[in-house]
């Protein structure tokens, strides 16, 4: 009788643990760097489920770019694990900061799907669980009244702006986070890219941005920030997210992973009920979107004992892989972990895939080039520089920050 | 004091300078001398969520074994201080070969990172320093001539502005000159443009950050003057009113050679200060209009995804260069007048 009951235990507490996702209670101490947007939360709080004995910290910041080499290079290094993206994981690799983790996935792994892992030469650098992208939002009602369809392409998107602004309904009717430095550069990167463009010299590190696409790119930027509210140039993501939730937009590209801000109970419920999603626009007739792909992923610290990167390792895994997870905090992101069903919040990120976005370029010397843009590209917008002058003055920017550091 | 008594006086002082300003200051202009190491790069296979590419990474073997062989980069001597994103010496060459008319050259150069920041700086500089002189003086001097009754209260309140953190006196008047904040707004209706903003043009934003400037020093020159005043001996004020002077010709002739010394005081701090203009720019966003020496600074240490340290440390000494520079022509006034009080 005592077996059955223990068997009977044993099987109620075994498969309840199993349900929730695959935990080997670590020890040590664990140390998180993360952005700070709702999935990132949701994801660290499965995590911290996972910590078994282990010293739980995790530090959530939108500046972790900045945080993140310094901290990474100590030794033994603030933080335990990073969770990273395509872009910032760059830099980590750069200097050498993250460890691989093959035998961590052989051990720990089970939940992760193949898919999530990302490996270069071989090696398993991060474990991906949600994807990114920037979308169109627009407003139905608005868009219904003045008969305009939905836009497919950025022309579109120019020339149902113009006629929101001719119909009187809103001076100002489009959005994008045009901030000067990374947001501005990254509306570029997304531009360009639909535009067919290519950042470098095939294998090479020389820029190659000062040709037709890239004055295509420049001049399609400043027709939406004409249509843009005229402090364009100090809006980011958070600021245009506000412009929407006021009503004084119809049309913006903005990141999936803040579609959940956008669609919840707070704010007008007017405004909320029309906001729709859909795909990333098109450009200059060219058939894949003008926008990158990204993932976000951890990845673990190389300057850091054995033991807590194992730690670090079960806990994250176990949010990694965990359907449950996924199952609440659907309308949160887009997760890569087996189970998710993609609800309406996902479209734009599901369209995107399936027009063929490509992912942001995951080079090297990409964040030098990043940087440039950022604040050469600002004059132009402004009307005080030809397009050419500005491309000419990227590369040039670019060319200097690169040769310092031996890129060329 | 005898110079013994002094230098066991200053000695901790001393010492606490060269180990966090001397020492740190050194290192930073070995630093600038110094650039990357060639990148030895080599073609993987990377593979993602969105499917596999071959693309470059960094080779960290052959790295790391450069790195260890020396460790502070490869010596560039002045290469980065030459470079395109400061001196640029070589461009502006070019330019002069190149441009028919000084304005157009005036142009170009202005159009190069660190000229367009020094440009910045220099203009805040030169409107901010003697305005915060100049308003700091009629403040100190409006307070120091009313009622003791409510002069507490009117200090307090006029010392405000540096009791608040740059970070958020900034922050405020951002929102507030916002297309949709309180200035912002009715500047549009007033000028009947709805499409005016105070943070796209750039000389309207330099406009808005040299006012916030002028406001946040102005009550440190007050303080100074202030205390200053307080000093001023009554005797020869009386005598000059019974000599039938004018409030003017008696702060002319009498207070101000009294205070002379502490008005050099403040425009030495007030110009090293202000050389150093930082806080504003991020607090208003105004990156893309105005950029200063020491906002290059942190472009180059956070901004970007690969930290430029040959850069920031290069910027940073031609920093201090020009704060010494600016800073000449008052110490060497002040060392020939040390010279002849003696």
């Amino acid at each position: 009788m005592k077996k059955i009951l223990l068997t009977l235990l044993f099987i109620l507490f075994g498969s309840t643990a199993y349900a929730d996702g695959h935990c080997s209670k670590p020890s040590g101490s664990i140390n998180i760097l993360a952005n700070d947007f709702p999935a990132l939360r949701t994801f660290v709080e499965t995590a911290k489920g996972c910590k078994g004995s282990a010293d739980f910290k995790v530090t959530h910041s939108s500046e972790h770019n900045k945080i993140a080499v310094p901290a990474l290079t100590a030794n033994p290094s603030e933080f335990s694990a990073r969770i990273a993206a395509n872009s910032s994981i760059v830099p980590l690799m750069n200097q050498d900061l993250i460890r691989p983790m093959d035998d961590l996935v052989k051990k720990y792994g089970k939940g992760i799907q193949d898919s999530q892992l990302i490996t270069i030469d071989g090696k398993v650098m991060a474990v991906a669980f949600m994807a990114n992208t920037q979308h169109l939002y627009y407003r139905e009602d608005v868009l219904k009244e003045l008969g305009i369809p939905v836009p497919k392409t950025y022309e579109e998107v120019v020339a149902a702006s113009e006629k929101i602004r001719a119909s009187g309904k809103m001076q100002h009717p489009y959005a994008a986070a045009y901030k000067a430095g990374w947001n501005l550069a990254e509306e570029f990167v997304n531009m360009f890219i639909g535009h067919g463009g290519e950042f470098f010299k095939a294998g090479t590190a020389e820029p190659s941005i000062n040709n037709a696409k890239g004055v295509a790119t420049l001049n399609m930027l400043k027709k939406l920030a004409s249509l843009s509210n005229p402090d364009y140039l100090t809006h980011d993501s958070e600021a245009i997210k506000v412009e929407w939730e006021s009503g004084k937009v119809a049309l913006m590209t903005l990141w999936a992973s803040r579609s959940g801000t956008l669609l919840d109970d707070e704010g007008d419920a007017k405004i909320t009920a029309a906001t729709k999603l859909t795909g990333p626009a098109t450009v200059g007739g060219g058939n894949i979107p003008a926008a990158t792909l990204w993932w976000d992923g951890f990845t673990l610290a190389k300057n850091r004992s054995d033991s807590d990167a194992e730690a670090s390792f079960i806990a994250l895994a176990h949010a990694a892989s965990n359907k449950k997870m996924v199952a609440d905090a659907a309308d949160q992101a887009v997760w890569l972990v087996e189970g998710f069903v993609p609800g309406p919040k996902s479209i734009g990120v599901i369209e995107a895939v399936k027009m063929g976005a490509k992912p942001y370029p995951m080079l090297p010397q990409m964040g030098l080039m990043h940087g440039a843009l950022g604040s050469e590209i600002v004059e132009f917008l402004q009307g005080k520089e030809s397009a050419e002058q500005a491309l000419k003055d990227v590369e040039a920017a670019y060319i200097s920050k690169a040769k310092e550091q031996g890129f060329l | 004091m005898p110079n013994k008594t002094f230098f066991w006086f200053f000695l901790p002082t001393g010492l606490a300078m060269i180990l966090f300003i001397g020492l740190p200051i050194i290192s930073t202009g070995i630093q600038s001398f110094y650039a990357q190491h060639d990148q030895v790069v080599k073609e993987v296979k990377k593979c993602d969520p969105f499917g596999c590419t071959v693309s470059i990474v960094v080779d960290q073997e052959a790295t790391s074994v450069l790195r260890d062989e020396r460790p502070l980069g490869k010596f560039n001597g002045f290469g980065t201080y030459v470079d395109r994103n400061h001196l640029a010496i070589e461009q502006i060459s070019e330019f002069w070969d190149e441009t028919d008319t000084l304005g157009e050259f005036i142009d170009q150069v202005t159009n190069l990172p660190f000229y367009k920041a020094l440009l910045f700086t220099l203009t805040y500089c030169l409107f901010v320093t003697p305005n915060v002189l100049l308003l700091g003086f009629i403040i100190a001097l409006s307070l120091n001539a009313i009622s003791r009754k409510i002069r507490g209260p009117l200090i307090f309140g006029t010392i405000l502005p540096m009791i608040v953190t740059p970070l958020v006196g900034s922050l405020v008047l951002f929102w507030m000159i916002d297309a949709e904040g309180i200035i912002g707004a009715n500047l549009q209706l007033m000028m009947e443009d709805p499409y005016l903003s105070l943070k796209s043009s750039r000389t309207l934003t330099w406009i808005t950050i040299i006012i916030y400037g002028i406001w946040h020093h102005s009550p440190f020159a007050f303080v100074v003057f202030y205390a200053a005043l307080q000093t001023v001996p009554q005797e020869p004020v009386e005598a000059a009113i019974i000599d039938g002077a004018s409030r003017y010709q008696r702060i002319r002739h009498i207070v101000l050679p009294h205070i002379y010394p502490v008005v050099t005081f403040v425009a030495l701090i007030s110009l090293m200060d202000n050389f150093r203009v930082f806080e504003p720019i991020i607090g208003f966003s105004a990156e893309g209009s105005a950029q200063s020496l020491s906002w290059l600074i942190y472009d180059n240490l956070v901004n970007e995804e690969v930290i430029l340290f040959g850069s920031a440390a290069a910027t940073s000494m031609m920093t201090i260069i020009g704060i010494a520079i600016l800073l000449a022509p008052v110490l060497i006034r002040t060392w020939k007048e040390f010279r002849t009080a003696r």
